[in-house]
């Protein structure tokens, strides 16, 4: 039996609709928008937007902003900040090259090292928010100047590479295919459908237990919408990028992250607690949490997440540059903020982060092919910014 | 004499609570006038409205100063006339020297450039006035709270106060510090400055005040005449409380067993002022489905015994032993006291309790959520179903368990706290204001959960500031006063004659 039934008096169907979109305007807004936004882009572009090659472009622009949203949202829920993501990303970038170009370390050996480098760093500024309670904003400014300052002094102000071969795979490689052929990758297509298919079934089966228990969820007829469209979406996307060389493989790791990060912050306890501690800090450290713990590592996985974009930055410029990461934190930062996530913590979601990335993402790759010049374009982000979160602030009061 | 301030039949209501009901009171220019009742009875509010907190037309009554009527719509308006308010929590900025403090907001400028010399010569001869001994330039952080609030005197002095209204000046003082300061406002009083003193210490009032005042549910019960002839203080507190009980308590037959939870020479101090000490040698013993009270006064260092006792959720240097059955027990984390069947239920609900803008079944599971996990994953369905067991068990009123506990009244919310704790089970429930802005008819609900519990043989420990609460649910009533036990009583022998008398002692004493 559904509990709002069961305690308001029947609504007519219409009301109930607007009642729910109302309650949820956000996440569909936040959808459309996007739509829209790309709408806009591929008319203006006559079409580029979403040419395949462009396409794979923009995954391939976006999936260190995208990897990094994931663990700022976490950070910002948290009721935190991270400014020093770009320097990190931008260090880590040079500590590799250091290792893979001039030591000759193997990749492997030296991706995990880059990595727990990454955690280190994450500890280290976490320690001091979490056990000296100096505000994040502080803590990561400083790591901001620190890690910049440390990269130029890795790489002495040059450049380094080119990456061996196999780590270059990492950001520029596409998923093998059985069936070779240069018009379309099936193998590649097929991927997304079942991607699709599995995501439809998983969100059928979510609905039904949630209805069998008697839980608020979305209508009929709504959540075929959205599911149908969801799913078209990737197969399309699949298609046009199966058109060009296949699926890239830092599309499979964003894809398998974003999943991990909706299921932690969904389903586990870990993730429940991290939103409860940005929603009330000591009304969870009264309920026998270790907040402080659990703040620390909140910054310990936002530095691994930060590495990796790092390394996959540095394998697909294929050297790692004194300027790489520059500003990167804006546009992570930019990313949770136009999705949704509330600066004075416990709100956010994962989907809304990634979309705002993508918002981003869609806007400098458009407005680049356009041919606005990059002073217009920060003008035009920052108002979109502005203007996504005022939006927000407004529903919200009303 | 004549008449300063008339207050004529004040009215003011909050959602569903009459906080004044048509409460006269007329004070004489030159005297000072003590207002005494319990906490909660209305003397703040009636400040308030004296003071314009609550404008004009928030209340109804009329309010005449120096003869003329007078419709306030800030603390502005009744500042200009001269009635200025000192707060029991003072507003001075601790970053901010003396002089700054106190010409904060009226400053003597030219132009909007402030004219310092004036500032620091008239400082000075403020604080000599008031007789406090430090340089202007002193940060007001520095000083004791003693010191503090003589600069707020001084402060109201430069406004050329007219009536002055002290809120519990001296609750946070020492002997000699509270001394000067009655001996203070007899200087003023002889300066011709008209004083309104709030006070719980009875024996402070009879020492400066001419006439008293008596508050009670909101009503102002009497006012008696001491300036020739010394009121017994007896006859203050029957009327501080003097209500009659009916049965707005569930009927138990208490069945109580051997002692389980026990608390031995605990001391805890100040978390930010480590040299003062906040608790001194409390012990405390409480049995198997006993419900126990504790009383006192705001401040009286209750909330302060329970939360340092939770994990040490408050507090610096902490000593002392807690026992359960018979055993010595570690509640050193938070954590810790939660696994040894502790539960805290706080009086601050939306400050400490409760994550508002969740709903409900994330609120209960919260301190417990391995209980509806598994692996670490939450199974949303059994979290669920223990959030619709509760709200079924505790009769919380809401749309759904996937409502956001923001949007609650009161009374459920407390409800929805309460169920939090009630599944992680514990052995021990600590109780803080059970019942603190909560509606009457909820209270009685919230009353019939406790009876409950402890006849489900939980032990409870009850922090109220509501005599009569304690009262009528209570088995045995400890009494605390400034940090230390100063009384016991067992629910027969207690009244709140006693218990008033035991507190207003104690502060005597001291």
């Amino acid at each position: 039996m559904n509990d709002h039934i069961a305690t308001l008096p029947p609504t007519p169907a219409g009301k109930k609709y607007s009642g729910f979109l109302r309650r949820n305007f956000r996440e569909y807004a936040m959808f459309l928008s996007l739509l829209v936004i790309m709408a806009f882009f591929q008319v203006q572009t006559e079409g580029t937007l979403l040419m395949p090659l462009n396409l794979t472009n923009l995954v391939l622009q976006n999936s260190y902003i995208v990897i990094m949203a994931l663990a700022m949202l976490l950070v910002i829920v948290a009721g935190h900040i991270d400014l020093s993501v770009g320097s990190v990303a931008g260090f880590i970038g040079a500590l590799a090259a250091v290792l893979m170009v001039q030591h000759g370390v193997p990749v492997l050996l030296a991706t995990v090292l880059c990595l727990l480098a990454g955690a280190v760093i994450g500890a280290a500024q976490g320690y001091f928010v979490a056990y000296h309670r100096i505000p994040s904003f502080i803590v990561t400014l400083a790591g901001m100047l620190v890690f910049k300052g440390l990269a130029l002094t890795l790489l002495d102000g040059q450049s380094l590479g080119p990456f061996p071969e196999i780590f270059q795979k990492l950001s520029s490689g596409f998923i093998p295919e059985v069936i070779d052929s240069d018009s379309l990758h099936p193998g590649s297509l097929l991927l997304g459908c079942l991607a699709a298919g599995a995501l439809l079934l998983l969100a059928m089966k979510q609905r039904a237990a949630h209805l069998r228990h008697g839980m608020e969820e979305e209508p009929t007829q709504f959540f075929w919408a959205k599911q149908l469209l969801i799913s078209a979406i990737i197969v399309f996307f699949s298609y046009k990028l199966a058109a060009y060389k296949g699926l890239p493989n830092v599309l499979i790791i964003m894809s398998l992250l974003i999943a991990l990060y909706q299921f932690i912050t969904n389903r586990t306890t870990i993730g429940r607690r991290i939103y409860a501690l940005g929603g009330n800090e000591k009304a969870t450290r009264l309920s026998g949490i270790n907040t402080r713990r659990l703040t620390f590592y909140t910054f310990v996985n936002m530095g691994v997440l930060a590495a990796l974009a790092g390394l996959v930055f540095a394998a697909r410029l294929n050297t790692a540059t004194p300027k790489a990461g520059l500003g990167f934190e804006l546009d992570v930062i930019a990313a949770c903020f136009i999705g949704g996530a509330s600066a004075s913590g416990g709100v956010g979601k994962v989907m809304g982060a990634v979309i705002g990335a993508f918002i981003m993402g869609v806007m400098n790759n458009g407005m680049s092919i356009l041919g606005i010049g990059i002073d217009y374009q920060q003008v035009i982000k920052g108002l979109v910014l502005l203007a996504a979160v005022w939006v927000d602030v407004y529903y919200k009061n009303k | 004499m004549e008449t300063i301030l008339e207050m004529r039949s004040i009215t003011k209501e909050f959602p569903g609570v009459v906080a004044l009901n048509q409460v006269n009171l007329s004070v004489r220019a030159g005297e000072i006038h003590a207002i005494v009742g319990e906490n909660g009875a209305g003397k703040s509010t009636l400040m308030k409205v004296l003071s314009g907190v609550y404008p004009h037309h928030s209340y109804s009554g009329e309010i005449a100063f120096a003869g003329q009527p007078q419709k306030f719509r800030d603390i502005g308006d009744s500042e200009r006339l001269g009635i200025i308010i000192i707060h029991q929590e003072l507003a001075l900025v601790p970053q901010l020297s003396i002089a700054e403090n106190i010409f904060l907001g009226n400053e003597p400028s030219r132009h909007g450039i402030i004219d310092w010399h004036q500032v620091y010569a008239r400082t000075r001869q403020l604080l000599q006035q008031v007789g406090l001994k430090e340089s202007p330039s002193t940060l007001v952080g520095d000083l004791g709270v003693g010191k503090q609030q003589l600069v707020e005197i001084a402060k109201a002095l430069s406004k050329n106060v007219r009536l002055l209204i002290l809120d519990e000046p001296t609750a946070s003082l020492n002997e000699t510090d509270s001394d000067a300061l009655l001996e203070l406002l007899l200087e003023l009083q002889r300066e011709g400055i008209t004083s309104i003193l709030i006070s719980h210490k009875l024996n402070e009032i009879a020492k400066v005040a001419d006439r008293i005042t008596v508050i009670r549910d909101g009503m102002a019960i009497e006012t008696m005449d001491c300036a020739d002839a010394p009121i017994p203080e007896n006859r203050v507190i029957q009327r501080m409380v003097g209500r009659e009980m009916s049965d707005r308590y569930p009927p138990r037959q208490p069945a109580i067993g051997d002692i389980v939870f026990e608390v031995r020479n605990w001391h805890a101090n100040h978390p930010q002022h480590p040299e003062r000490q906040v608790l001194k040698d409390i012990n405390l013993q409480v049995r198997r489905g006993e419900i126990v009270g504790i009383a006192g006064l705001m401040g009286a260092g209750r909330t302060e015994l329970a939360m340092s006792i939770f994990g040490r959720a408050y507090g610096k240097r902490i000593r002392g032993d807690v026992y359960l059955h018979g055993a010595a027990v570690d509640v050193s984390t938070i954590s810790k006291a939660i696994g040894h069947g502790i539960a805290y239920v706080t009086e601050d609900r939306k400050g400490l309790g409760l994550v508002l803008h969740d709903d409900i079944a994330r609120n209960i599971s919260l301190p417990n959520l391995a209980r509806v996990a598994r692996g670490g994953v939450i199974d949303r369905t059994r979290e669920t179903g223990v959030a619709r067991d509760y709200r079924e068990k505790l009769r919380i009123r809401c749309a759904g368990v996937t409502q956001p506990v923001v949007n609650l009244s009161g009374g459920n919310q407390q409800k929805v706290v309460l169920s939090k704790w009630l599944f992680s089970q514990p052995e021990v429930l600590i109780l803080d204001e059970p019942t603190r802005g909560v509606d009457v008819g909820a209270k009685y609900e919230i009353y019939s959960i406790i009876s409950q519990l402890a006849a489900e043989g939980k032990c409870v420990l009850m922090i109220s500031s509501e005599m009569p609460e304690l009262l009528g649910m209570c088995d045995r009533i400890y009494v605390m006063n400034e940090g230390s036990m100063v009384a016991e009583f067992a629910a027969a022998e207690a009244s709140q004659e006693k218990i008033m008398s035991a507190i207003v002692r104690a502060g005597s004493e001291k």
